[in-house]
């Protein structure tokens, strides 16, 4: 039987392989990263081994498999990005948050990604808090920003 | 008269009434990028100004006009005036324009970029047309033509703009036709390899069996490229129109919009116009009473850059790892779910209604022989005009960079075409006319259209080792010449750019670079070496100086720079002390500060805030440890 937690999470999918990504994206939507619950419920739902499963989700850069923060920082590490210094941003909030990438805080007010372009090339360095999108950004106007998240 | 020609003569009456409007509009770009730089703020404060003053306007957000750089624009227009607009608008110089144009009917002349208008009057005296201004008059905008116009979440502005009017012409042409006008108007693929559109069609045209497939590949995952982005946040409905054209011409039922995760705001304005298409009757059976089927799913990729390949691609919607196939058979014969299948690129498919609207021979004014129409590019990096451009194929680099992008502020080093799959140029190369022909034959591709220019302080080891570590982190794996070869090529990179080359490394990389090209299974590894073969080949003598000096000449490679603080220029006012992260500098105020080397972790921290220009970067020779022990002993 599928635990009733993730009952919803398949509602509008016809249990076949195509659905596989989607229902990750949704899951992950929801509980903030891949759970082994949701990976057991998937692998009763659409009839693939959990290996397969993970398999597939650890192949893709957006499936994370550990609680995030309440609030997540995204380095763009795109190539107008990394010409105008978004290395440094990366190393500098690593040093500042005490932690590396694809790693939350332990208080978990932050978790940290460096990810693929953002799309906002012309504006580069560029980096995202949850939404919100700081666009030429520097390494001093950093401190001042993160001060406005809990 | 059916009911699209009808909600067509609607629309156009509201297009009508809103470019006659009586009272201002305010037209604000709101896309990704306008928004990164404080659209939204600014339109909150616009909203809050016209409540205030009691002043009534229209606002209308629509996407992106191109020149980022001037992020973010607010338009306005007076009734019966030309639309003006101003540029890096924050929301005091969003007030002060509201309040002078609105109350005074003042346009502050000094604060606007550019007018609308055919010719300056007396009102747009002193301010020169938008599309004289220097960045936009090299340009030809087709595939953009609506892009900042048009409320993109508005269907009927599209349709007051002869949306929906190449679908039409298509019916009535018949398949065959369509296929026949798009081979006339010679359009290549424009998501890289520039294989002709109208032969990919016929082959899955003429393959057996009932079901086949659409895919729209909106996977833009060259960093440093948003061209695809910009066009599905600022006109979705021209893709989604360009894949009722393809689905027409092939035979298709069934369509996909392969689309990246990091595009929110894209995936939102494409649902919504889904939705309006299914309302006017443009998606479902029976389309138009035509006889033709067709429907959309929207599938989100979940961040893998090798899923821009075809095959690649079609395995992730099917919902496995996304790796690619050897081909033949190609997605053409034997695609998703193993039926005939085409994936076509966001820009060719916007480009499809401009030809069906105005035919091939229009469409053949742009560009040359073998390379018509026109591209769309992200004009980004060291440069001075940053920003989305179109232009007609066949301009030279040097039209694009210095004409269009106002050249770079430091002396002009490379430019990079065609994103990680692409090569860095050397200036020599300026004068090569964009094609697909030429950019391969320099060693580059043309690629999706990603142009990241660079300037004397970037260090093209640096950028290649760059684009190294990217393809080599997107490697699917499959086969070994990308696996394994990419991590090599990494491996040496790293160790060139930490002052630890051997004189050996250049030809090794060399080899397998021209390995990896050789052998690798699909276009990831096929393309991956090119950014360090380029580089090679250009700009050999910085890897020299690299290996055989430990010197980085644009004083990038953080392991061969150190910092230090230039005490004649120092005031002492302990604005770099407060910044820097590990307190590697210390002083008292109003003395020349000391930066210790040993703490320093070279974040230019200090480097930015400094107003005296104190803080200077040199590039500096690393010693060898023995050359340190033995200098020690001494």
């Amino acid at each position: 039987m599928i635990d009733r937690e993730w009952g919803d999470i398949f509602s509008g999918f016809a249990g076949e392989q195509g659905d596989l990504i989607p229902i990750l994206q949704r899951v992950q939507e929801k509980a903030g990263y891949i759970t082994k619950g949701a990976i057991e419920a998937i692998s009763q739902f659409l009839k693939i081994s959990e290996n397969q499963i993970f398999g597939v989700a650890s192949f893709y850069s957006q499936f994370r498999f550990t609680e995030p923060g309440r609030n997540s920082i995204k380095v763009c590490m795109g190539t107008a990005c990394h010409v105008r210094g978004g290395q440094i941003l990366g190393d500098v909030l690593e040093r500042e948050l005490a932690i590396s990438a694809g790693q939350t805080t332990e208080d978990k007010r932050f978790d940290l990604q460096r990810v693929a372009c953002l799309g906002c090339c012309a504006l580069a360095p560029v980096i995202q808090i949850n939404d919100d999108i700081y666009s030429r950004m520097t390494v001093i106007r950093l401190k001042e920003v993160l001060e406005k998240y809990e | 008269m059916n009911s699209l020609q009808k909600a067509k003569q609607e629309a156009r009456r509201k297009w009508d009434l809103l470019k006659n409007s009586k009272i201002p509009i305010i037209y604000m770009g709101t896309a990704t990028c306008g928004r990164a730089a404080g659209a939204l703020e600014v339109l909150e404060s616009v909203k809050k100004i016209l409540r205030e003053k009691r002043l009534k306007a229209k606002i209308v957000q629509v996407g992106c006009i191109g020149p980022c750089y001037l992020e973010p624009l607010m338009d306005i227009t007076m009734p019966g005036r030309p639309r003006i607009s101003y540029a890096n608008v924050n929301s005091e110089k969003a007030k002060k324009i509201i309040e002078s144009l609105l109350i005074k009917n003042d346009p502050q002349t000094k604060l606007a970029v550019g007018h609308f208008g055919d010719e300056s009057d007396e009102f747009t005296n002193g301010i020169p047309r938008f599309f004289d201004l220097p960045m936009l008059k090299p340009q030809e905008r087709v595939v953009l033509r609506n892009c900042g116009f048009i409320d993109p979440q508005q269907i009927d502005h599209y349709l007051a703009n002869d949306g929906y009017l190449g679908i039409i012409n298509a019916f009535h042409k018949g398949w065959q036709k369509v296929i026949c006008e798009v081979q006339e108007a010679g359009l290549r693929g424009r998501g890289g390899a520039g294989f002709p559109t109208f032969k990919k069609w016929q082959i899955c045209r003429s393959s057996p069996g009932k079901t086949k497939y659409l895919i729209c590949n909106a996977d833009e995952g060259d960093p440093g490229a948003f061209m695809n982005r910009s066009l599905l946040e600022g006109d979705p409905h021209s893709v989604l129109e360009g894949m009722l054209i393809a689905a027409y011409a092939i035979g298709a039922s069934q369509g996909y919009i392969y689309i990246r995760a990091e595009y929110p705001l894209a995936i939102a304005r494409l649902k919504r116009a889904i939705s309006q298409m299914r309302e006017y009757g443009l998606l479902g059976k029976n389309i138009q009473k035509s006889g033709f089927d067709f429907d959309i799913v929207i599938k989100e990729g979940a961040g893998a850059f090798v899923c821009g390949e075809e095959t690649a691609l079609i395995s992730s919607i099917e919902g496995k790892r996304g790796m690619p196939k050897s081909r033949p058979p190609f997605p053409a014969v034997a695609g998703l779910h193993g039926k005939p299948t085409i994936i076509n690129n966001v820009e060719t498919l916007g480009t499809l209604p401009n030809i069906l609207r105005n035919g091939a021979t229009w469409y053949k004014q742009f560009g040359t022989q073998g390379n018509h129409g026109t591209k769309t590019f992200s004009l980004v990096g060291k440069i001075r005009r940053s920003g989305l451009i179109e232009v007609p194929l066949g301009m030279t680099l040097r039209q694009i960079i210095f004409d269009i992008g106002g050249g770079t502020r430091k002396p002009f080093k490379a430019v990079q075409t065609g994103g990680p799959s692409g090569g860095c140029l050397s200036e020599e190369f300026l004068d090569t006319p964009v094609n697909y022909e030429s950019l391969t034959a320099a060693g580059s591709i043309m690629g999706s259209g990603g142009l990241i220019v660079m300037d004397e302080d970037t260090c093209v080891v640096d950028v290649a080792h760059y684009f190294l570590d990217f393809t080599q982190q997107e490697s699917c794996g499959k086969c070994s010449p990308c696996r394994v070869g990419t991590r090599h090529l990494v491996e040496i990179l790293e160790r060139i750019t930490k002052g630890q080359g051997r004189p050996e490394d250049l030809s090794k990389l060399q080899t397998l670079g021209e390995t990896i090209k050789r052998g690798s299974l699909c276009g990831l590894g096929q393309t991956a070496p090119n950014p360090v073969l380029t580089t090679l080949r250009y700009f050999r003598p910085e890897y020299l100086l690299h290996i055989k000096e430990k010197y980085c000449p644009a004083a990038v490679c953080r392991e061969l720079v150190e910092y230090r603080v230039v005490p004649g220029k120092c005031t002492g006012c302990q604005r770099c002390v407060s910044v820097c992260p590990t307190g590697a500098i210390t002083g008292p105020r109003a003395e020349p500060h000391n930066l210790d080397p040993t703490k320093c972790i070279k974040c230019r921290a200090c480097y930015e805030i400094c107003r005296f220009d104190a803080i200077a970067g040199d590039a500096i020779v690393i010693r060898s440890r023995r050359e340190v022990a033995d200098e020690q002993t001494q």
